[in-house]
């Protein structure tokens, strides 16, 4: 089972998660399939039998370029939600993750996917990501530590909302 | 001035060590070049020709003595006993090892200072007039919204990885010196008809390939909500700026595209979710930032006039360094002083070790211990009594800090060009000390008045030559390099981009060029008419026809 980060921990993670490959239909659920799977946010949205699916239990995911507001229902009815980082230089996802977070009041598992590793975690997590699947090749134990690189934020963050300034320390 | 609190000097120190942790991850071939590339920009350290070059942030241009001596430290330790203030009032240095660059960093965290987002896609250094405070033009003094913008901005988890980098600037006078028209955004402070205190804020302004003068998407900003204003700015610019294309990804093509009204009209969608939040600006916090720019005790040493009207009676040399170099102060029996690096010789902006140490020594003896540095790349000591202003000019001149030259033709705006950046087309430094040699007689320099002359090396524009008054384009012709002239830039409140006069020009023919146009401004100008408006007035045709006639 890989290793993902989740609420500044290492732990083995049953989800799979699936991406669609371009020019291929999309696949139907497996009703034997037990697993838990995080789908495209966009499949989610298509088709029924994803929606209705029991047998696992079901995550979506969004792009960088998908705005938490194409989703009309409560975000909390979804166990698991995660952003993809096309590219660690790719900062949209943090926008949405405080959005999914502040606006949409989701409180459940918000898991950073794709491009992400040890330096993207600490602001990662200051916007409402807990959970990390680490790009495959870079080392999981190095990463957990940089979610403590730094102890202070002057910004209104989710898991801040004081900014330094109100919190009187002068 | 700002000090540290230990939760600012936390961060800097947790700063230093995550990115030696990056560093050494780096040589250990843990990281490859190009994921260690944004990691490394984003503490200000490029990969130049020669050696790295480390960009120090000045925020908002402001320095105390001892961090200027802690700079000359650097410059002999670890450079070449020289550094380079920058059109941003930043410093770098061109020759540190990449090795070394964690300890640099530890040096200047001990003195509050660092290289945060001195580049990379991230919210770069604040900027504002180096005059703010003292000027006599003051309406409102922009510094402590500056430095609530520094902390805004620094380490800001959601806007780190931006589509291209992000300049704010901010000023507070009737001369706008900040440039706020030619940044990603600008703000003036302002007060509206019930005498509030607020911003004028202006977006998609901006040099570079693809020059933009901004344009006002807000006129009056109330002060508490400037912070929750500006992640709605940031955000919307975050999430739909290009990022396809970098030539295209800053927010100026952004708000093109969907047009200011419309750029305007979702900034204030996502603001009305943010605004009255957490970061609202309290009147005790507004005072609280306030607190750390009140006015030094300017009766502890009492202004005097001294006798400066028969000193400089006496002496044409002086009289000459007190009318180019030094600029009214609101203060009665003080002035500011700039101490001029561009001497003729020395690259534009390039400060020693030595010189440093001296303008500590005199910030010390004659002001505060505060200096500033200004984006003409100019050092200013910005308290002096005008009774000590001779003994200062002395020692200035014999420090090689004293050409009379500010604002005038030779106090050129540079950048470091094809010396030592490799993204250049063309060296600038060579063409600037030729420009400066044609004309170093300062009668003549003088008689032709205020002249900016900005020169890049490239199309980044870090000389900012759109807005020169003359501004030289260093360009690229089959391997060999040539320059492009444009006339009637300008910066400030009437900020115009320069307009290209033709085709460009050899190196060798640039210091004739530059004297042919300024021939023809002679020839031309009305009574008190600078040259800018001289050419604003007749157009750049007279000048075509002069530059291009004989050398057909
Ligand atoms: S303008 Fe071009 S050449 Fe000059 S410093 Fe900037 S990138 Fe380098």
């Amino acid at each position: 089972m890989p290793h993902i980060i989740k609420d500044g921990e290492i732990i083995d993670d049953g989800w799979l998660l699936m991406r669609l490959k371009e020019g291929l239909p999309a696949p139907a659920p497996d009703a034997a399939e037990q697993a838990d799977v995080i789908i495209p946010l966009s499949l989610w949205r298509d088709s029924a039998e994803w929606r209705e699916r029991t047998a696992g239990r079901t995550g979506v995911w969004l792009g960088a370029d998908e705005a938490p507001d194409l989703f009309p229902g409560d975000w909390n009815d979804f166990p698991l939600v995660a952003v993809d980082f096309p590219a660690f230089t790719d900062g949209r996802g943090y926008s949405i993750g405080r959005l999914l977070r502040e606006r949409y009041n989701y409180a459940g598992e918000l898991r950073a996917i794709g491009d992400v590793w040890k330096d993207q975690l600490a602001f990662l997590w200051q916007v409402g990501f807990n959970a990390f699947e680490i790009k495959h090749g870079k080392p999981v134990e190095d990463a957990l530590a940089a979610l403590k690189s730094f102890t202070g934020h002057y910004q209104s963050t989710w898991r801040q909302p004081e900014p330094l300034f109100r919190r009187g320390i002068k | 001035m700002y000090r540290y609190n230990d939760i600012d000097r936390e961060l800097v120190d947790q700063r230093v060590a995550q990115f030696r942790d990056q560093t050494e991850r780096f040589l250990a071939g843990e990281l490859d070049d190009e994921e260690f590339r944004p990691l490394r920009l984003m503490n200000g350290l490029y990969i130049q020709r020669h050696a790295p070059m480390l960009r120090v942030a000045i925020p908002y241009g402001h320095l105390n003595s001892v961090q200027l001596r802690t700079l000359a430290e650097i410059a002999r330790r670890w450079d070449r006993g020289y550094g380079h203030f920058t059109t941003r009032q930043n410093i770098q240095f061109n020759w540190p090892k990449l090795a070394d660059v964690p300890d640099i960093l530890a040096l200047l965290a001990t003195v509050e200072m660092h290289a945060i987002q001195t580049s990379g896609n991230c919210v770069r250094n604040t900027t504002t007039d180096a005059f703010a405070g003292v000027a006599a033009d003051e309406l409102l003094d922009p510094r402590p919204w500056c430095e609530i913008i520094r902390q805004w901005s620094t380490l800001h988890p959601e806007f780190a990885y931006l589509p291209r980098k992000f300049k704010i600037a901010v000023s507070g006078s009737v001369e706008d010196r900040a440039a706020t028209r030619v940044h990603d955004i600008g703000l003036q402070v302002v007060r509206n008809a019930a005498g509030e205190t607020g911003f004028r804020v202006l977006v998609g302004g901006g040099l570079g390939r693809t020059p933009v003068i901004g344009e006002v998407i807000r006129e009056f900003l109330p002060a508490p909500h400037l912070l929750t204003y500006l992640d709605a700015v940031l955000r919307v610019y975050n999430r739909f700026g290009r990022r396809d294309n970098k030539y295209k990804a800053r927010i100026k093509i952004l708000v093109k595209a969907m047009t200011v009204e419309g750029f305007a009209a979702k900034v204030d969608d996502e603001w009305q979710h943010l605004k009255d939040g957490p970061s609202t600006l309290r009147a005790e916090d507004i005072a609280h930032f306030s607190s750390f720019f009140v006015d030094p005790d300017y009766h502890l040493k009492p202004g005097a006039h001294g006798d400066l009207a028969q000193q400089a009676g006496e002496d044409r040399g002086f009289a000459r360094w007190l009318e180019r170099n030094t600029r009214p102060h609101k203060e009665p029996g003080y002035r500011s002083v700039v101490l001029s690096l561009k001497k003729t010789g020395v690259p534009p902006g390039d400060i020693t070790a030595e010189q440093m140490e001296a303008a500590a020594d005199w910030a010390e003896r004659f002001g505060f211990g505060e200096l500033r540095v200004t984006h003409e790349q100019n050092l200013v000591l910005p308290d002096v009594r005008e009774a000590d202003l001779h003994a200062l000019w002395l020692l200035a001149r014999e420090a090689g800090f004293a050409t009379p030259n500010i604002g005038l033709l030779t106090d050129i705006i540079c950048c470091p060009g094809g010396d030592f950046c490799s993204l250049a087309n063309a060296k600038s430094i060579p063409v600037a000390e030729a420009i400066q040699q044609t004309f170093a007689d300062m009668d003549y320099l003088h008689d032709l008045g205020e002249i900016e002359l900005n020169m890049s090396g490239c199309m980044n524009a870090c000389g900012h030559h759109h807005i020169g008054h003359i501004g030289i384009l260093g360009v690229d012709k089959n391997g060999e390099e040539w320059y492009q002239i444009t006339l009637g830039g300008q910066q400030g409140e009437q900020a115009a981009l320069g307009k290209v006069i033709g085709p460009s020009f050899a190196r060798a023919r640039i210091p004739e060029v530059i004297a042919e146009l300024l021939q023809v401004y002679v020839a031309l100008r009305q009574e008190g008419e600078r040259f800018v408006d001289t050419v604003h007035r007749t157009g750049i045709a007279p000048f075509k026809e002069k530059v291009y006639a004989a050398h057909h």
